[in-house]
């Protein structure tokens, strides 16, 4: 096996196993930790290991969405760090945790990480919630709602000429039509794009199909550093390249159609040093897609959200992290070679972060 | 650590009650610009920027740090934000330590913050939960009965908590960035003070704190390089650690918890450390509640169980004469951004040994620990740093 070399760090590291929880528009029946639990046992399954193996944990979650403070210590039971580990966590999507692991993974030493982000959005109100991530003095007052800031997008791509509602409604179709092979959908049928048209607007031009579903749901990763990655699994997803960038958070600094901060990621990340066969987007709204390619300059032949994406299934705090399993599961079965994982975090997509996976030659 | 990495910056505002003179992006601006001056860089050097606070609800807004990517200079950089509950402080520092350590990047800012009057930590941390035992009392009705039991095991007299409040507020008063200077600070005015939570007066508990830290950390490089520019010598880290463990079980040392005495050993362990009180000289120890202090002593090893506050007793952390000074800077019984107060820990660490205190200065100070703790005392983060190069 010829391991692919890392454009950032100097010691390889791959994604090894995966686990995810089905993403539901309201599990009741189980809190954070109840959630939680299943996934890391079934994650650790895949690895074949226990925690006695794992160096490093981190995780990825938000306190805001169960409306106290720190929902990241009880969730922790679901790990049951005993004998204490190192382990440390993210006000940040599970993707960002995966960033923190890969960093503590290439210290020599330091061999395998687990990762996992949670989020349940069915207990609040989303629009409610989200809207105080913006500048407090300025914008949070206002309450705008992440659908309303989301339309401006939308429109300001159709202004410049990016896109039109229909292109928005094929993206909602495909990915309805993906998610029927994916068990963990939550949004998953046939509908034409002109069907998809009669829908009415959410918020103008964003009819109901460009929004992602409220999701509640879980994700885990584990990371090997090394060759010991082939000890788990035959062809484990290599971690060939990974930055993150964030833009002004203001809106009138920047222009909404475009993304500076996911091009310079996807650059250094090194999307474009050879072809993508499969590229999982964040992309939380039809329309982020075709903006987050055009960032990437992701052309036809790659194949964009195979799973269906988070128009299919957006659990908060963990839709990042899956965009990771989803992509890492086809090049460990063989059916992508290169692939593109991104997350999102923030109002319109203010944060980005971008890896390349890559199977051993 | 795959490369040395050192801290060539450090930053900290005045900490009030109340900053009313600055929003919070101008609160963590304060801290960073003097870091970066501190340093001999500007936000244009920076590579990336790490940002640590704890709870969200503290200030009632969302992941503030997105918001305040333009403040601290992030835009088309790399931003990240660590939370770790108190323990973040200092968990952000070796989180972007590691960015520098492991050969990521070559100039990193970190910076932690709080803004405490923006809302009410009390309320926040008070919010019931489903199945959570409720702490209605902030932080204090925790760690009151987990106090008595090692007053009660320990056969400490009663009167040493009140001598770490004593002790702490004197030397607050040589630190100019410091909440709180009582110059009439004594035993007498300790003991005075309301009862809070017992055994914890008023005066032994910490102050809700505005206020934010900066620290710029490098590769060696860059590093010695600065150290020209400047004239001014860095802080080399010599070890740096974490640990954690479960907030409620059956058996669990509340008083004295294994994931504090893993991480000493850890830490310790990397920087060639094998009898603390003798080879470090001094700490910034996270001390929210006087009694920490001698609780601490015998978690981190500078005393055996039961023994730490016979260290205390004698004078042997103080300024002022003792072998093994705790908190010079005042500690968190003096100030307490809570986001920040575990970084002030690391950064007066590193101060120190880059003999750059200032009237808490310990004299030739060489090596130094940072130490901070959080959530039900389950999370902890700790560093070693030196004025010489590791190993």
């Amino acid at each position: 096996m010829s391991t692919p070399p890392p454009r950032q760090g100097t010691r390889p590291v791959a994604i090894v196993a995966c686990a995810q929880s089905k993403s539901e528009r309201r599990i009741e029946q189980a809190n954070e930790v109840e959630l939680l639990m299943p996934v890391v046992t079934e994650v650790y399954a895949n690895a074949g290991m226990t925690k006695d193996d794992v160096d490093f944990i981190c995780s990825g979650s938000t306190d805001y969405l169960i409306g106290g403070p720190f929902s990241f210590v009880t969730a922790l039971d679901a790990v049951g760090v005993w004998p204490p580990k190192a382990e440390s966590h993210v006000e940040m999507d599970g993707a960002w945790a995966l960033y923190e692991a890969w960093v503590t993974l290439q210290e020599e030493g330091k061999d395998v990480a687990l990762v996992y982000g949670f989020g349940k959005s069915s207990l609040g109100d989303l629009s409610r919630i989200l809207a105080l991530q913006l500048d407090p003095y300025t914008m949070a007052p206002m309450w705008p709602d992440q659908v309303s800031l989301a339309a401006l997008q939308a429109q300001a791509m159709i202004d410049q000429g990016l896109a039109t509602e229909e292109d928005f409604a094929r993206i909602a179709s495909r990915a309805r039509h993906n998610a029927l092979s994916n068990p963990n959908a939550q949004v998953a049928n046939e509908k034409t794009m002109e069907e998809l048209m009669k829908d009415d607007y959410a918020v103008a031009p964003l009819r109901r199909h460009t929004l992602p579903p409220l999701s509640d749901g879980a994700a885990a990763i584990i990371l090997v550093a090394g060759d010991r990655a082939y000890d788990v699994v035959d062809r484990p997803a290599w971690i060939t390249g990974i930055d993150h960038r964030v833009d002004a958070h203001a809106f009138g600094a920047r222009n909404l159609a475009e993304s500076r901060s996911t091009t310079k990621a996807a650059e250094n990340a090194g999307v474009s040093a050879g072809p993508v066969d499969i590229a999982e987007l964040h992309a939380p709204f039809a329309h982020q897609e075709i903006l987050l390619r055009r960032a990437m300059g992701l052309n036809e032949s790659t194949v964009i959200n195979p799973s269906g994406g988070p128009l299919a299934a957006n659990p908060l705090m963990a839709g990042g992290l899956i965009r990771f399993i989803e992509a890492a599961n086809r090049i460990m079965d063989g059916s992508a070679n290169r692939a593109v994982a991104h997350a999102t975090s923030g109002p319109v997509l203010q944060q980005n972060l971008v890896a390349v996976l890559e199977g051993a030659s | 650590m795959n490369q040395r990495c050192a801290v060539i910056g450090v930053g900290q505002t005045h900490h009030k009650s109340k900053r009313e003179d600055v929003s919070i992006a101008g609160l963590v601006r304060e801290a960073a610009v003097a870091a970066l001056e501190d340093a001999g860089l500007d936000f244009s050097d920076i590579d990336a920027v790490v940002v640590g606070k704890a709870p969200d609800m503290f200030e009632g807004i969302m992941m503030p740090e997105l918001y305040l990517a333009g403040a601290l200079g992030a835009v088309g950089k790399p931003m990240f934000r660590v939370h770790t509950a108190g323990s973040v402080g200092g968990s952000t520092a070796i989180v972007a330590a590691h960015l520098v350590a492991n050969g990521i990047h070559k100039r990193v800012l970190t910076v932690a913050f709080e803004k405490q009057s923006d809302s009410d930590a009390m309320w926040a941390l008070s919010v019931p939960q489903p199945f959570s035992a409720p702490l209605l009392a902030g932080a204090g009705g925790y760690f009151a009965p987990i106090i008595r039991s090692y007053i009660n095991k320990s056969g400490a007299p009663n009167n040493v908590g009140m001598k770490v409040a004593v002790k702490d507020r004197l030397h607050a008063l040589k630190n100019p960035y410091a909440h709180l200077h009582l110059p009439d600070i004594d035993l007498k005015m300790v003991e005075e003070s309301v009862m809070l939570w017992d055994p914890l007066h008023y005066l032994e508990s910490c102050p809700s704190s505005d206020g934010a830290a900066a620290m710029v950390l490098s590769s060696e490089d860059v590093a010695v390089a600065q150290e020209k520019t400047t004239g001014r010598p860095a802080a080399w880290i010599h070890g740096m650690a974490m640990r954690s463990e479960p907030t409620m079980f059956a058996g669990r040392n509340l008083m004295n918890p294994q994931a504090g005495r893993d991480c000493a050993k850890d830490v310790f362990a990397q920087a060639g450390i094998t009898k603390p009180r003798q080879e470090l000289d001094c700490a910034e120890v996270y001390v929210p509640f006087s009694w920490y202090e001698p609780m601490w002593l015998e978690n981190l090893g500078f005393a055996e169980e039961n023994e730490g506050w016979k260290l205390t007793d004698s004078g042997a952390t103080s300024l002022d004469g003792g072998d093994i000074p705790w908190n010079c800077s005042g500690g968190v019984l003096s100030s307490n951004p809570i986001g920040a107060s575990g970084m002030l820990r690391f950064l007066e660490s590193a101060l120190q040994v880059r003999n750059m205190a200032g009237d808490h200065q310990v004299p030739d100070a060489h090596k130094a620990l940072g130490h901070a703790y959080g959530g039900g005392s389950q999370f902890f983060s700790m560093w070693v740093v030196g004025s010489d190069k590791p190993e």
